[in-house]
């Protein structure tokens, strides 16, 4: 005696949402009911195994079928199969594209390649994902990356229309995007401290001032790619470092604003000379492709661990970093303002962000 | 050259990639009806083609509108093979055929292939110009609407109610033709599909013309059903009831068309020419009868209040005296047994129509012939009554047939099919004349048994087959009742014997309660008390029946799903040997389900049954057996008595005990039912029911009334009886002592019998279950509606095939699938599962098939519960309302304590009602968007939200007004350019509800568009890939459901009611990877809208609102 077929199918789809997450994180039929069993949704209705068994099997076929139309969720909007109301409809699009920030800490900056595909499976085990649910996130930024990489305009803007994503989440692709079609570095050791959050907040700072769309928004690729125009113009930045009255100047405008207003003042003025060639020559290097996927390690290495060792506070990073910045203007000899601006400015942001233990 | 019917294809959206080699397609589309084919430019490289074809026009034959569906093929062009068929759509175009219903159909449709499903959809424009045709000798019946619908139509009343309708057409089914060896299964497939399309299409038209004879305007509670019998062919069959419905607008007053003769009026004078109506004098309160050319009748006394020649006197005594007539010419009179005063009635009655039908018989002789067979069978299809149809309630009649089906047309042949080359129609000519004639016979026996209750008509009348290889048995089932008949047509009944029911009228509440027969002459052995509501009439003691419970009926809490399943195995055989062997069978199968409702009805402490519906199902080696029934308590009859246990040996003192602690039980599950469902009679009739009178008697006494095994194949199921002793009729309503019911337990099986009793379990709380329309004792529905259809096969292993292992699985079976249906829906607490079908089957030897259709309401509990301490007996009864602008002020009496008693009820009921519409809902996952309105206000917010410039995203849905407030230009961190805003809440799909209930909650029906009768064939060679059975029926019957709400949102719909799943068929063969299911749906596609609104928005304009602010913001 077996159950040779079970069905129920609702004129308008019945979805749980708790069941709805057990497949996405790629819970099998049995270990879904087993978490829903500890639940205790077998308390309510008088439910056995046998019914919640049913039940499960039901919603994850249908969910099965439903996949294919997350895969495009502007066609979930007007499919017929499916009679879903909209609010559920953007809570299937919602946590279908949502991810584990622990998976997607480990994939960020890498190739969306099959070879990275191939990996998945050592980074499921790594961070307790299960390889179902690893497969769904990757080829989400996948097809994301593909869908956004050929049109014209913004690139959250995109993403949100095509996907009908949230800002938040809408915001987080675009940084993953960034992240791949650039492949910064992000896995060494010393940038383990750092979460995903940092990463995309640094993304959205970079794609706000440091791309093509920054200046112009109908360009191919605009949110994507770095300005190799500005990268070219801040080697004219190295000045402030090349310059030994330059230098000097600087220096001695950044302690007279400093002095007194920090514990820390003394390692400030000993570093001043070394921090400052740190992020001009990151600056000055980024032209080089490989420079630029280097670029959160340089920051790190460069200005972020020195100051962490002479035990900075994060009000020490703020005030020494505005100071750093305004100073430069006061400088008569020094004429890449502009240039200066939109550099510190992203620069000052990612520090802040990334200052933290 | 009566119509035009024209097409345009706009566009496709979502198509398949059929060329790998570009990952697009290049499509066009096929318009096909009768024999001529249209077809489009090819539109290239494109997945989302724009053909804006231009309009196709066929000229055609009104009958072959209604026979043909339009059929559209989207295909795929290729230069060199030929081109691929990617889908098809067919297109029933009857509902534009009646100028009420729907004027256009335009939407989008899934493009269905019957192998892969639906691919994708395509935009079409459908038109219908009609010319007028007054040929009085044509074949079409265009206009006449039909309703699956099983009670007058919400927004329509009744003029007058004809009588029963049937049609057959018998096919050979071309999955069995020669031809299939060499074709495709897709071809096969379509030429089923096709096949079945036209005959159903053949069958309505002519069921119509038959409703025109009649002088009618529509057919109610349509029911069309497929018997596919194999190699002996496929058979559409339907049964309806014919009426003349009026159309009730709020602005004018109703009115009919009474004093043109239905017979002589133009057939679709009702429908075609709405405006005629208005020209008329008003006469509400005509009286059907009046209608009717001048008989003898009619000289009678005649009221002053009218002017002749119509004649609406006071129907009550007018009718009295008018039966008097009828009887004082029948030889047989007085109050005696009315079972036989009909036939010798005969030559009476053949009088009484010639005079009647003079104008009728001028039309020719078939059509009398019709006439005579609509007085022959007096059966009403329908299973929900205007107040004060119902006079009183006999009992359930049934009759089932068992026959072989003759593999016929060429018995030299034998298996071969490859001989039958022959013309479908030349082979199949006869055949009709066979099926008509089994019907026929089953007909005759239900109206005897009719009879043998003292009554006049067979109310909630269906009928059913189950086939298994060559056996195939015919049922048919109703309930025998005596009805009003001022609202039937002149000798549609033979109101013979009934007379005396009218001297005295019933009050409204208990009337269809009393007994119809005659207490000294009972067709059956019966407890007879004085009805515990008036007092002045008899009442049994149990009421079974097939109809809704009447709306105005009192009833003692609340109601609740009772179900009778049973298991028979057989031997396989073949032929002569095997139908035999099953119809010696089918009485103990009746027999024994009736005793399982009997007594799970009195351990709920119930006393009626409403909606009975009996199922037998014939596999190769078992019968199956499933009643399901609503169990109420009605106040106007007696307590039920408990249930007794008794032992064989009284002796033996392990027994004793072991009996005792049964009795404990039921005793208190008896207690424990009566408060689950708040069963507290009104004590002024109450007998304790607690006090059980034990009458030991023999089970077997039971057998009066209920079928004995006999040598007949088919039988009867008379109302069976607990037992009564003593014939006692003196009644006393006092009388203390109640008889219980006895079981006894004399073997193993009598006590799993009580076990069995005892394990079904009630529904957990916030639940309540039934398989009426409402649930009796529920008044406060909110709009919350889930529809669902669930389908479980339960393969048998060898070990356990004995009756009673087979009999505790199946009924495992059932209550597991109502647990899940608890389960899935608990999101919706408080809600009621409504219309619970269930239907049984056995595709193959160890197979049980379960397929459940039912809607899952939600209702305001704490109301109900305020109502229920207010007024414990009162049905609600707001949604007869509109109903009861029948005529009513004839019958003095009757209809003003009818009205009176409507209209105390009814108040309290609507002031509640209409708070709450706007009212929170219980957050059910159905419900967000539930109604139209809802949804169209939804779309109005989203379209705001694209036009304003818009960076924030969709969480808005769900609250609108937040999302609102946040897009409201934020500062961004840039200015970029905005391209249109894909808005996605604004969905382009709108929603369509579906219900196999009459009505939405919450909601009024202001349009009926048509009727939607479906049937959809799909198969699969790659079973597994597509997620094994489950996943395939899954997949098939979303796509139903899908199909099912593009049509009739293309019909300018947003609802189905009525809805019902007649057929699903599913055959499997895991081995091959293989599987093919059948899918018959139909049900009436309506608008509603939300009970307090007065007009609907026109959708046309929404729509264009909605195209236009999005073009604005693109």
């Amino acid at each position: 005696m077996a159950v040779e077929l079970d069905v129920f199918v609702g004129n308008t789809t019945i979805m749980d949402e708790e069941v709805y997450q057990l497949w996405l994180d790629g819970y099998t039929v049995n270990d879904a009911v087993k978490v829903r069993m500890e639940g205790g949704v077998m308390d309510e209705c008088e439910a056995s195994a046998d019914v919640l068994q049913s039940d499960t099997m039901d919603q994850y076929r249908t969910f099965q079928m439903c996949e294919r139309l997350l895969h495009s969720p502007a066609k979930l909007a007007n499919q017929l199969l499916f009679q879903i109301p909209p609010h559920r409809q953007a809570m299937l699009i919602e946590r279908y594209y949502a991810f584990d920030d622990a998976f997607v800490r480990e994939v960020l900056g890498k190739k969306l390649s099959k070879g990275t595909k191939k990996d998945l499976d050592d980074i499921g085990a790594k961070t307790g994902v299960t390889l179902k649910s690893c497969r769904r996130q990757f080829d989400n930024f996948k097809r994301v990356f593909k869908v956004v990489e050929e049109l014209k305009g913004p690139l959250v803007e995109n993403i949100r229309h095509h996907f009908l994503l949230s800002d938040k989440l809408a915001r987080d692709y675009a940084a993953i995007v960034f992240f791949a079609n650039n492949r910064f570095e992000t896995g060494k050791r010393k940038l383990q401290y750092l979460t995903f959050q940092d990463f995309a907040f640094c993304a959205g700072q970079l794609i706000n001032s440091w791309t093509v769309g920054a200046l112009d928004n109908q360009v191919e690729d605009m949110d994507v790619d770095l300005d190799k125009e500005f990268l070219q113009e801040l080697k004219e930045l190295k000045i402030l470092i090349s310059d030994k009255d330059l230098l000097d100047q600087h220096k001695s405008l950044v302690c007279t604003a400093l002095r007194g207003k920090t514990k820390a003042f003394n390692e400030m003025e000993a570093n001043f000379k070394n921090l400052s060639r740190g992020l001009v020559n990151i600056a000055a290097k980024l032209t080089n492709t490989k420079d630029v996927r280097d670029f959160f390690i340089d920051l790190v290495e460069k200005f972020i661990e020195p100051c962490r060792s002479d035990r900075w506070t994060a009000g020490d990073m703020r005030l020494y970093l505005t100071h750093y910045t305004n100073s430069a203007h006061i400088l008569d000899t020094f004429k890449h303002q502009v240039v200066w601006d939109r550099y510190m400015g992203v620069i000052k942001s990612c520090i802040f962000k990334m200052y933290h233990d | 050259m009566p119509g035009k019917l024209k097409a345009k294809i706009v566009a496709g959206r979502h198509l398949p990639v059929m060329d790998r080699a570009s990952d697009l397609t290049d499509a066009f589309v096929e318009v096909k009806f009768g024999n001529t084919t249209f077809k489009t430019d090819v539109c290239p490289k494109s997945l989302n083609p724009q053909w804006n074809s231009e309009w196709f026009k066929f000229e055609v034959d009104d009958e072959d509108l209604q026979d043909e569906p339009l059929q559209i093929t989207v295909l795929d062009h290729d230069t060199y093979s030929a081109n691929d068929a990617i889908g098809k759509v067919y297109i029933d175009i009857d509902p534009l055929l009646y100028s009420e219903a729907a004027s256009v159909i335009s939407g989008w449709f899934p493009i269905y292939d019957t192998i892969h499903g639906i691919r994708g959809e395509i935009n079409i424009l459908v038109k219908v110009e009609l010319f007028n045709d007054l040929n009085r000798f044509r074949q079409s019946s265009c206009g006449v609407k039909f309703f699956c619908t099983t009670a007058i139509p919400r927004c329509y009343r009744a003029a007058m109610v004809h009588g029963f309708v049937e049609e057959l057409v018998v096919n050979e089914d071309p999955e069995y033709q020669w031809i299939d060896r060499i074709r495709t299964p897709r071809a096969s497939n379509e030429a089923r599909q096709r096949l079945i399309s036209l005959m159903s299409g053949e069958l309505q038209r002519k069921i119509g013309l038959k409703v025109l004879e009649m002088g009618g305007n529509a057919v109610v509670g349509y029911l069309q059903c497929f018997d596919l019998e194999g190699e002996s062919g496929l058979v559409v069959r339907a049964i309806g009831t014919a009426c003349t419905l009026d159309k009730l607008s709020s602005g004018s007053a109703p009115n009919t068309n009474t004093h043109i003769h239905p017979n002589t009026a133009p057939a679709s004078n009702a429908c075609n020419s709405p405006s005629k109506d208005g020209k008329e004098p008003v006469f509400g309160e005509d009286l059907p009868l009046s209608s009717g050319p001048p008989t003898p009748f009619r000289a009678l006394p005649t009221s002053s209040s009218s002017p002749p020649p119509f004649s609406p006197c006071k129907p009550c005594s007018r009718q009295s005296s008018s039966s008097d007539t009828d009887l004082s010419l029948t030889p047989k009179t007085g109050m005696g047994s009315g079972g036989s005063a009909g036939k010798e009635a005969g030559p009476l009655k053949t009088l009484l129509r010639q005079q009647t039908q003079t104008a009728l018989e001028q039309r020719g002789a078939s059509s009398s012939g019709l006439l005579l067979n609509a007085r022959e069978f007096p059966f009403f299809t329908l299973t929900s009554f205007p107040a004060g149809f119902l006079v009183h309630v006999g009992g359930v009649v049934s009759a089932r047939s068992v026959k072989l089906l003759d593999r016929i047309h060429n018995p030299a042949l034998g298996n071969t099919r490859s001989y039958k080359l022959l013309d479908w129609n030349s082979v199949t000519a006869d055949e009709p004349e066979t099926r008509d004639a089994w019907w026929e016979e089953i007909r005759q026996e239900i109206k005897s048994h009719a009879k043998a209750l003292g009554c006049h008509a067979v109310v909630g009348y269906s009928e059913s087959t189950s086939i298994c290889e060559e056996v195939c048995i015919l049922s048919a089932s109703g309930t025998a009742a005596i009805l009003n008949p001022r609202y039937m047509r002149e000798g549609c009944l033979d109101i013979g014997s009934t007379d005396h029911r009218f001297e005295e009228p019933s009050p409204p509440s208990c009337g269809f309660c009393h007994i119809p027969y005659d207490e000294f002459n009972m067709p059956f052995p019966a407890q007879l008390t004085y009805c515990y509501h008036c007092r002045r009439q008899k009442v049994p003691d149990v009421l079974f029946t097939t109809i809704d419970l009447p709306p105005e009926a009192s009833v003692t809490g609340k109601g609740c799903l009772i179900q009778a399943r049973l298991c028979r195995l057989k031997k396989k055989a073949q032929g002569e040997v095997n139908a035999t062997a099953i119809s010696n069978l089918l009485p103990f199968m009746e027999y024994e389900l009736h005793t399982q409702l009997m007594n799970k009805l009195k351990l709920r402490s119930m006393n009626a049954l409403f909606c009975l519906h009996i199922q037998i199902s014939v596999g190769e080696n078992m019968l199956l057996g499933l009643a399901s029934a609503t169990g109420v308590y009605l106040t106007a009859l007696p307590a039920p008595g408990g249930i007794q246990i008794a032992g064989k040996t009284p002796g033996d003192l392990s027994n004793e005990h072991h009996i005792l602690t049964i009795q404990k039980r039921i005793n208190d599950t008896i207690a424990k039912n009566k408060e689950l469902y708040q069963i507290n009679p009104p004590k002024l009739f109450v007998l304790d029911p607690e006090v059980f009178g034990v009458i030991n008697m023999e089970l077997t006494e039971e057998t009066v009334g209920s079928p004995i095994p006999e040598p007949r194949q088919r039988h009867r199921l008379l109302r069976s009886h607990s037992e009564s002793s003593d014939e006692l009729s003196e009644l006393d309503l006092s009388h203390g002592k109640k008889d219980a019911f006895v079981l006894e337990i004399d073997d193993t099986d009598a006590l799993e019998d009580i076990h069995s009793l005892l394990t079904d379990a009630s529904p957990p709380t916030g639940f309540y279950s039934c398989n009426t329309e409402i649930m009796p004792g529920i008044f406060n529905w909110t709009s919350g509606v889930q529809m669902f259809t669930s389908v479980r096969v339960l393969r048998l292993s060898n070990a356990n095939l004995t009756n009673q292992g087979l009999n505790k699985t199946f009924t495992d079976l059932c209550e597991n699938l109502l647990k899940s249906f608890y389960f899935k829906l608990r999101s919706m607490i408080p809600c009621c599962l409504c219309h619970l079908k269930f239907t049984v089957a056995v595709p193959e030897e160890e197979l049980i098939q379960v397929t459940v259709t039912a809607v899952a309401m939600t209702f305001d509990k704490d109301q109900s519960q305020e109502k229920l301490t207010e007024k414990p007996t009162t049905k609600g009864s707001t949604e007869t309302e509109e109903q009861l602008q029948f005529p009513l002020e004839l019958s003095t009496d009757l209809s003003t304590n009818m009205q009176t008693s409507n209209k105390i009820s009814g108040v309290p009921e609507s002031t509640t009602v209409s708070p709450r519409a706007a009212s929170v809902d219980y957050g059910s996952f159905a419900d967000r968007c539930s109604t139209w309105l809802e949804l169209l206000k939804m779309k109005a917010h989203t379209i705001r939200r694209g036009s304003v410039k818009t960076s924030r995203r969709t969480q808005s849905l769900a609250h609108p007004v937040s999302s609102l407030d946040r897009s409201s230009p934020l500062p961004e961190g840039r200015s970029r350019s905005l391209r249109s805003n894909r808005s996605f809440g604004g969905s382009s799909v709108p929603v369509v509800k579906m219900t196999p209930v009459s009505f939405l909650p919450g909601t009024r029906i202001i349009k009926y568009l048509g009727i939607i009768n479906m049937f959809f064939i799909r198969e699969t060679t790659s079973l597994r890939e597509e997620g094994g059975i489950s996943g395939f029926l899954h997949s098939f019957i979303a796509e139903v459901f899908a199909m099912v709400r593009a049509h009739v949102a293309a019909l300018g719909g947003n609802a189905v009611v009525s809805y019902s799943m007649k057929e699903c068929v599913l055959m499997e063969n895991p081995n091959k990877n293989q599987a093919q299911c059948l899918i018959n749906v139909s049900g009436d596609a309506v608008i509603c809208v939300r009970e307090t609104d007065q007009e609907p928005p026109s959708v046309a304009n929404i729509g264009q609102t909605c195209c236009s602010s999005a073009d604005g913001a693109t």
